[in-house]
């Protein structure tokens, strides 16, 4: 556990100091709200239509933070370090995943206001969708960590993260979308079958929680 | 002394004593290591004895770094047997780790960290109690003292390798994997670092040299391996004269007989 700490606590550390992940990936939703608003060319959007702009945007701007979240350990040994060290290399597993959770909760903390500000009548939706996001955001770590770790030690990483990663992601993009869209119906917040979408939701995540635990080991060692 | 392309004879020096049922440092029999079809590392094999140095020579691609890595199990071996401090490689490697030091042509420290920080991170992963004492000692022994608190990307070669040495020998290891320890040090530094990496103090070590003659000074056994990853020597270092440190480096394919 302390490994993790000390782990997470970098990463969060260099975050701070460096703003590589966050603000890029801040940046990235900001402007594609803007190529929605105009793309689409609606001052107001509801229902599915809505919680697909969302999701798009949030789930895009996660690669960005998921492409960089083993930049460290590859370019400055960081993969050696910890396997130097008598830690379970799975603790490096989590604490990438809870910073990615870290990073997206910010994300969102700020682009949850502009997508209202930019698309929405209300702010009455907004508790409820930042509760469906950080069930999502739990998927999208475990997976994003396994990845990424996966990429990292290829040539072909830049090209590797999203190829391999946003096909695992569909099921999270159809539940979060699926509980978002009665939240953001046209009335108001509906919370009809929003259930049955979050079961589905912390179903992915414990799975993929499962599967990242299980292979990192392999992922990191030679 | 034989020809440096053939077989080389030295002679023997007495054979030191050591305690009863005293298992080696490494023993490691018919090792070897692909990469795809490259074959890195072929049929090598050498016993280190605690507390004894071995230094292991030869050209570049012979495969030094590699036996390095295997030995710090961060590469498997493909084929072989290998025992560090007691550990079967790589399946016991979680038993081994923590116990080795290692350093090699990276420094293993993040960059957007300080040189404090990133010693306190590998104190927190090797769960070092009392640390802060530690961490500053090292930093004044290795003249970085002053250098503490900036970032290990505004470092030079020269100072990020001091850094690394102190990571390296942080966790009081029983065995130092040293991969070409003084590159980028000036001779000033190279002494700061010799109470901490050199042979003194009854350090098992393991030392990857360019340098042949240098390496024999320090050193209780040689490992010399090809370019193609074969052993061209191994044996006591006692007794070989720097023509015959020349002429073992000239027989693994690197010049200089």
């Amino acid at each position: 556990m302390d490994a993790f700490r000390a782990i997470l606590g970098k990463d969060l550390r260099v975050e701070l100091r460096t703003l590589e992940s966050v603000p890029a990936m801040l940046l990235f939703a900001v402007a594609t709200f803007v190529l929605f608003r105009y793309g689409l060319d609606r001052t107001s959007l509801a229902g599915g239509l809505a919680a697909g702009v969302l999701l798009a945007t949030i789930l895009f701007a996660a690669v960005l933070g998921i492409g960089r979240l083993f930049v460290a350990e590859r370019d400055d040994g960081g993969f050696d370090a910890i396997r130097l060290a008598p830690v379970d290399p799975t603790a490096l597993w989590a604490a990438k995943a809870a910073a990615l959770v870290i990073y997206l909760a910010v994300l969102e903390a700020l682009a949850l206001p502009l997508f209202a500000i930019f698309f929405l009548d209300g702010a009455a939706a907004l508790p409820p969708l930042a509760g469906v996001l950080l069930l999502a955001d739990a998927g999208l770590a475990a997976t994003g960590a396994t990845v990424s770790a996966m990429a990292a030690r290829s040539r072909a990483r830049d090209l590797l993260v999203p190829l391999v990663l946003l096909p695992l992601l569909v099921p999270v993009m159809i539940a979060a979308a699926g509980a978002a869209e009665p939240l953001l119906a046209a009335g108001g917040p509906s919370y009809s079958g929003v259930g049955k979408w979050l079961a589905v939701l912390g179903l992915y995540d414990l799975t993929f929680i499962a599967v990242g635990w299980a292979v990192f080991d392999f992922l990191v060692e030679d | 002394m034989a020809s440096p392309t053939g077989p080389i004879e030295v002679e023997q020096p007495p054979a030191r004593p050591e305690p009863a049922g005293a298992a080696p440092a490494v023993a490691a029999r018919g090792l070897r290591r692909d990469y795809g079809e490259r074959v890195a590392l072929r049929g090598v094999g050498f016993e280190l004895e605690r507390g004894a140095t071995l230094a292991v020579i030869g050209p570049n691609g012979a495969g030094k770094t590699t036996l390095l890595r295997v030995l710090a199990t961060l590469l498997r071996p493909t084929a072989g047997e290998l025992r560090v401090l007691g550990c079967e490689l790589p399946r016991e490697a979680w038993r081994a780790r923590g116990r080795l030091g290692y350093l090699g042509h990276a420094p293993l420290l993040y960059r957007d960290l300080t040189v404090a920080e990133n010693l306190r991170l590998a104190a927190r992963l090797h769960r070092l109690a009392g640390a802060e004492a530690r961490i500053e000692a090292l930093l004044a022994q290795a003249g970085l003292a002053e250098r503490a608190h900036e970032l290990v990307r505004n470092l030079s070669a020269g100072l990020a390798q001091r850094a690394a040495a102190c990571r390296a020998v942080l966790h009081e290891p029983e065995l130092l994997l040293l991969d070409e320890p003084l590159a980028h040090l000036d001779p000033e530094a190279a002494a700061r670092l010799e109470p901490l990496i050199g042979a003194g103090g009854g350090r098992t070590r393991v030392v990857v040299s360019h340098d042949p003659e240098a390496a024999l000074g320090e050193a209780d056994r040689v490992l010399a391996l090809t370019a193609s990853g074969t052993v061209a020597y191994e044996g006591p270092a006692a007794g070989l004269s720097p023509g015959d440190a020349r002429a073992i480096y000239a027989a693994t394919g690197g010049g200089g007989a």
